[in-house]
């Protein structure tokens, strides 16, 4: 079961708040959506801290961060 | 190029850069004309201006400038207002706080404790699922809104128009009085702005991040400031230490503490601190430029209606402590009650 997290639009903590719950109910993987280059960095340290793997996509508005256990 | 500047500005020796320049470049500023402890703020000061533009010319060159508006500006303006009393009833912001303890000013601990006090206030709202909502794409145009009254601002400085009115007032004595040269504040300001926008250095979200995840990376930039900042005020000489008549602050600590505490509350409901706000700003971003308009209607409210805190003085030898008015006190209280009411109501239910 994969999960997606809408979080454009969404100002900061709330992307890395939301990301982290997704993470926290540990099914991957987890499609995380952000417009800003702050969100997509903010939650890739995170997820990395946590020992995710991480992939990066640009997307039409802002990023697509694919993690995977 | 581009994408390795951009990885090392969001590692940890980013930040603590960030942290640096900024700590160098305040006492300097001080040791140059502006107020003591104060290397940095103020309304309608070149800094202010700086740190948008500077942020603006960042966001362009990384092609980072995104326009965008609409999560909740009336609550962000708000937000502003408070924040700004609650800042002057102790002083100053986040930044001068850390600058104060710099110059050994030990009232500022007291401030920064209240800080704390109410970003952890602010963070148990956050984890409840408290959200001001999402922001749209916006216009070209709207983004540089900011921008361009900052630009405006910096053409009234420079050329210190006069409307038939009187205004602008430009204050004769006091710290509003207090300059280093126009054109070194704005430069220092430009880097400064430049910088925190490639790094997103936040004070308030160095305490958040602590509290909400044990994630120390934003508290390096912060406590590089500190450090630094300690170490050139060593240099320059301007370090002395105590709690009573300190450069432009009080010693009623109570005081202090809650208006710091109202500060942090509404920085942490707002997602930053004013110079995270300001940097956002110039980086086309609609609803932070709300919250400076907020904080600056604060300011013109506090310093108006005499809410803002007065200093310690000394008469005839003796030191008078300052400290804020009962219309003050009862603006910090009331600043608290709405905070409150704002993070407890707008909580998106699961």
């Amino acid at each position: 079961m994969s999960q997606i997290v809408d979080a454009r639009g969404l100002s900061c903590p709330q992307p890395v708040l939301a990301t982290k719950k997704a993470i926290d109910k540990g099914e991957f993987p987890i499609e995380v959506l952000v417009d800003t280059v702050t969100s997509r960095e903010n939650v890739r340290r995170m997820a990395e801290s946590r020992n995710k793997q991480v992939k990066v996509e640009e997307s039409e508005d802002g990023f697509k961060l694919m993690i995977s256990n | 190029m581009s994408q390795r500047l951009t990885q090392f500005f969001a590692s940890r020796w980013g930040i603590i850069l960030a942290g640096t320049v900024i700590g160098i470049l305040a006492p300097l500023l001080q040791k140059l004309g502006n107020p003591p402890n104060m290397g940095i703020c103020q309304y309608m000061r070149p800094e202010i201006i700086g740190f948008v533009l500077g942020a603006l010319i960042a966001a362009y060159a990384f092609r980072e400038f995104k326009p965008r508006v609409g999560s909740a500006p009336i609550v962000r303006f708000i937000l502003g207002v408070f924040a700004m009393i609650g800042a002057l009833a102790f002083l100053g912001c986040p930044w001068r706080a850390i600058l104060r303890l710099a110059g050994g000013d030990l009232n500022a601990i007291i401030g920064l404790a209240g800080l704390a006090v109410g970003i952890t206030v602010g963070v148990q709202f956050l984890k409840s699922g408290y959200s001001l909502g999402r922001s749209n794409k916006t216009y070209h145009s709207v983004g540089w809104i900011m921008p361009a009254i900052m630009i405006g601002f910096f053409l009234l400085l420079v050329f210190r128009v006069q409307f038939s009115g009187g205004a602008i007032f430009f204050s004769k004595k006091g710290p509003g009085a207090m300059y280093a040269p126009i054109f070194i504040s704005l430069g220092a300001a430009l880097i400064i702005g430049f910088l925190a926008q490639r790094t997103r250095f936040c004070t308030m979200g160095s305490i958040r991040d602590i509290i909400l995840m044990r994630d120390t990376h934003l508290f390096s930039g912060v406590a590089a400031l500190l450090v630094v900042a300690f170490i050139v005020n060593l240099i320059l000489g301007q370090v002395k230490f105590g709690i009573s008549a300190q450069p432009i602050a009080h010693s009623s600590h109570l005081w202090n503490f809650l208006g710091m505490a109202l500060a942090g509350l509404a920085f942490a409901l707002a997602g930053g601190c004013p110079g995270r706000q300001l940097f956002l700003a110039g980086e086309g971003d609609g609803d932070s430029a709300i919250f400076v308009i907020g904080m600056i209607t604060g300011a013109a409210f506090a310093h108006n209606f005499g809410l803002a805190g007065k200093p310690d003085t000394i008469v005839e030898g003796v030191v008078k402590v300052g400290g804020i008015s009962t219309a003050g006190m009862i603006a910090v209280i009331f600043g608290l009650v709405v905070c409150l009411i704002i993070g407890f109501s707008m909580r998106e239910k699961n």
